[in-house]
């Protein structure tokens, strides 16, 4: 976020009823200010991070832009710090005009060490909006506090590519949609490919070809297995395949579904000069020979179709690429909805990956 | 077949999509040099394209009268595009587009357009080897809509094998119930009611979605929503600034034709209507119509009662002096236009007898706001002292819908002291204080829905003749060639609340809330 208009409190050793305490003084302070000055009141985010890469983290959330929360609070975690230290930030994008409001984003940073982990939910707890959804983002792992923190939260943000072995992160996802509602990174990177895939097959002539589908190759970052994987899942969960487990094929993956009777050839390839994580292309072949691929492409997906016939044809589907930020913002958004396939779509790329 | 949107069951893989896919189409401009295309509907498509909300396969054909090459109307859009578009656009994106952007051009009711529009629709046929839905945008002259509804009925260009044919009809529709009746009868001999799509593009924004999630999402409404608890319904849409440019529109039209026939009765028909049985087109607009219905035709007799209208003179806007209505550049200095009116009007049914609904609108009021004021009955027994208080007040809910969008509940609140003295506050409730995202451009929502085919948020034949049924004796009873029916056009203060003549409108014990 562009912030352009802030006030700031800071303490050393302070405790969490000083630092709810200088919130709400900052708060009355800005309204008394400017009467146009209001608190959103919409999320709060909880990130759990290494203090050697909060910068880092800083940086990736000031990309969020709109989609800041309401309440951001970081625990930034040091190994062997003693003291509890806070910094309360609450910002505008700007000066409100006459007749127009200016949000007020509130950021609390509180530097905790090994001896604050045990009680850390009543460090957290007090520092959150009450009544306001909590999204929990731990993007360092530390998995034995995000189970901790879970308690106090309504939605999860991963980012299964994250996970160094992508059976692991899927069976994690999997577990911790048990608890609380998982909003991953690696789903959403395929939302526009998703969206096209069923975009191509809406129109009513292409309807059946659904369930002619025979053939699916996804390429990929290569550290993006999951986010193909997923692509697979969602596939094989909508349209009722059963998946056998894929096995390598030289840099590669490759396996078989069945959809009633008919068997379909599953392929993931890497693509290493892909500079992002996510998809590079998605192609699908049926039974009576449509083919179609979507790729990446400049100003949107390179669509390319073969008819029954053979006659080939090529295309760009325009679509704006949201970079890293847009997703991770697109993350924070997810928090307040709720997408029903993202569970079957982990289960189904869970056989794949088993 | 028809290229219609799928039910989940027919494509499952839509299902959790926050975007639902959208028809292979092409849209066709007809005025895409104009206005309203240059500033509202080329940046709507960019947006679309950018957000990656456009179908599959898109095309989009300009039709104006200036002769211009394909790669001229491409600039104008990219020009339009980057000089209104809601974001900085992507250059790649606005590329992508723009390869798709087609131009004719001619008047509108020349043979030749149509045959070539007709070869340059086959022609995207052939490319994308699969047959596009057609929408044909009519943003021109009023005058040209049924010349170009029939011209495509001529070219056999209102149907077509394998698609759907839409077409999308701008405001206004019609000056009087008359001509609206006559232009429903000219588009409906060429194209079906499920294939009209009549803009009105307050329906578009979000904030007047809103006011049915307002009321059909929350119960506790809903038991005092009707006469026995509601004692009037206030509904304005004032706006500081003057005409502007639009002088020739404006003069022809009036504050009345502009704002109230269409987008203030709608408002009204949103607070007024049933909960409608499900959320379809059919359903909502059904119940939309029932309120128009029930609202009285006013009698000549009883209009000088219930309607006010007035011009601006001059005055002060923004801390500056500003010119009256008729100094304004281009308005003829005998015009008898109003551009303030207020209406009191009645929905006679079971849940609103007796409630009167007030409506205003004013070019360069106070300041612009937007809102709806449902003002409760006051409680039947004050136990309290009212001394030395401002008075215990009824209860006022206040729907905003611009600028600040949001909800304010009036309450009576205890002054903190030792005596129980009351005093009104608000509970207030902002949308931009509670979501995260940008609301679209009302005009990004339209287009998208005319694509899918739901025509929920557009108005329907029934419904435009309904609401020039109410506005259309008012009309002729202002109109310049009656002027000693109506009486002298009062005259009010630019910068001002408006003319004093309206507080004659109300019923005892109600007044105008500030604007």
């Amino acid at each position: 976020m562009v912030a352009t208009s802030d006030v700031v409190w800071s303490e050393q050793g302070t405790t969490p009823d000083a630092i709810e305490a200088a919130l709400r003084d900052l708060l009355i302070q800005r309204h008394a200010e400017n009467e146009s000055f209001v608190p959103a009141r919409v999320l709060n985010m909880i990130a759990f991070v290494d203090r050697a890469w909060s910068g880092e983290i800083a940086n990736r959330l000031r990309g969020v832009g709109r989609y800041h929360a309401s309440r951001l609070l970081v625990l930034s975690y040091e190994p062997g710090r003693e003291r509890l230290d806070a910094r309360v930030m609450i910002a505008s994008e700007g000066e409100p005009g006459p007749g127009e409001l200016a949000l007020l984003r509130e950021t609390v940073v509180v530097e905790i060490g090994d001896r604050h982990l045990d009680d850390l939910l009543t460090i957290a707890d007090p520092l959150v909006v009450t009544d306001l959804p909590t999204l929990l983002w731990s993007p360092h792992g530390h998995h034995e506090i995000v189970e901790m923190l879970l308690a106090m939260s309504q939605a999860i943000l991963l980012d299964s590519v994250d996970e160094p072995d992508a059976g692991e992160a899927l069976a994690r996802a999997s577990a911790l949609a048990k608890q609380v509602y998982v909003v991953d990174l690696a789903w959403l990177r395929s939302t526009p490919w998703r969206e096209r895939v069923a975009a191509a097959f809406d129109p009513p002539w292409m309807r059946p070809e659904l369930r002619r589908i025979a053939a699916v190759t996804v390429r990929h970052h290569p550290a993006s297995t999951v986010a193909a994987t997923l692509l697979l899942g969602w596939l094989a969960s909508r349209l009722g395949w059963q998946s056998e487990t894929l096995s390598a094929d030289g840099e590669g993956l490759v396996g078989r579904s069945r959809g009633g009777r008919r068997q379909i050839a599953l392929r993931l390839e890497l693509a290493p000069e892909l500079a992002v994580p996510g998809l590079d292309r998605v192609a699908l072949e049926t039974g009576t020979g449509l083919a179609l691929s979507l790729a990446r492409g400049s100003g949107g997906l390179r669509a390319r179709s073969r008819a029954r016939g053979g006659e080939e044809r090529e295309w760009t589907i325009p679509g704006a690429s949201r970079g890293e930020s847009g997703v991770l913002g697109e993350g924070i958004r997810q928090a307040l909805l709720r997408d029903p396939t993202y569970v079957p779509a982990v289960d189904a790329a869970r056989a794949l990956l088993a | 077949m028809a290229v219609a949107t799928s039910t989940e069951a027919e494509n499952p893989l839509t299902a959790g999509l926050e975007r639902l896919p959208v028809p292979p189409t092409t849209l066709v401009i007809f005025g895409a040099t104009g206005d309203l295309a240059q500033r509202k509907l080329l940046p709507a498509l960019y947006n679309l394209a950018h957000d990656g909300a456009l179908p599959e396969r898109f095309h989009l054909v300009g039709v104006a009268r200036k002769a211009k090459a394909h790669e001229g109307f491409r600039i104008e859009c990219e020009q339009a595009i980057q000089r209104f578009s809601r974001r900085t656009p992507d250059e790649s994106v606005l590329a992508s587009l723009l390869e798709n952007v087609k131009y004719v051009a001619g008047t509108f009711d020349e043979d030749a357009v149509y045959a070539e529009l007709t070869d340059l629709l086959d022609e995207f046929e052939q490319q994308a080897g699969e047959p596009l839905n057609r929408a044909f945008y009519l943003s021109t002259a009023p005058s040209f809509f049924p010349v170009i509804v029939e011209r495509l009925g001529a070219s056999k260009l209102n149907r077509h094998k394998g698609a759907l044919v839409r077409v999308v009809i701008e405001k206004p529709f019609g000056t009087t119930l008359a001509e609206a009746r006559e232009l429903n009868r000219r588009v409906l001999s060429i194209f079906k009611e499920p294939q009209v799509f009549r803009i009105d593009h307050y329906l578009g924004k979000e904030t007047v979605q809103n006011m049915m999630a307002f009321r059909f999402a929350n119960g506790m409404f809903e038991p005092l929503w009707n006469r026995n608890y509601i004692d009037s319904v206030q509904i304005t849409a004032a706006e500081e600034i003057g005409i502007g440019s639009r002088a020739d529109y404006y003069d022809a039209a009036g504050a009345l034709r502009d704002l109230i026939q269409n987008h203030m009765l709608q408002l009204l028909c949103h607070v007024a209507m049933e909960p409608p049985v499900s959320f379809t087109a059919e359903d909502v607009r059904n119940e939309k119509v029932k309120v128009l219905h029930a609202v009285p035709e006013p009698r000549p007799a009883e209009i000088a009662k219930i309607a006010v209208r007035a011009q601006y003179g001059p005055g002060h806007a923004g801390g500056e002096d500003v010119v009256g209505y008729l100094e304004e550049e281009g308005v003829p200095e005998d015009s008898l236009t109003e551009t303030y009116a207020a209406l009191r009007l009645e929905v006679d049914n079971w849940r609103w007898a007796g409630v009167p609904f007030y409506l205003r609108t004013g070019k360069r009021l106070a300041r612009k706001v937007t809102e709806i004021a449902v003002t409760l009955k006051p409680v039947p027994h004050l136990a309290f002292d009212q001394q030395g208080s401002l008075g215990v007040q009824p209860n006022q809910l206040v729907l905003t819908l611009q600028p600040n969008e949001g909800v304010s509940l009036r309450l009576g609140a205890k002054i903190p002291g030792t005596r129980m003295i009351i005093r009104p506050v608000n509970m207030e409730f902002l949308y931009g204080t509670a979501f995260l995202s940008q609301s679209p451009e009302a005009y990004e929502r339209l287009i998208t829905d005319a694509m899918r085919g739901d025509a929920t948020l557009f108005t329907r034949n029934d419904e435009v003749e309904a609401q020039w049924r109410i506005c259309d004796p008012i009309v002729k009873y202002w109109h310049p060639s009656r002027p000693r029916s109506a009486g002298p056009l009062p005259k009010y203060e630019a910068g001002s609340q408006g003319p004093r003549e309206a507080e004659e409108l109300l019923c005892e014990g109600d007044r105008w809330r500030a604007i």
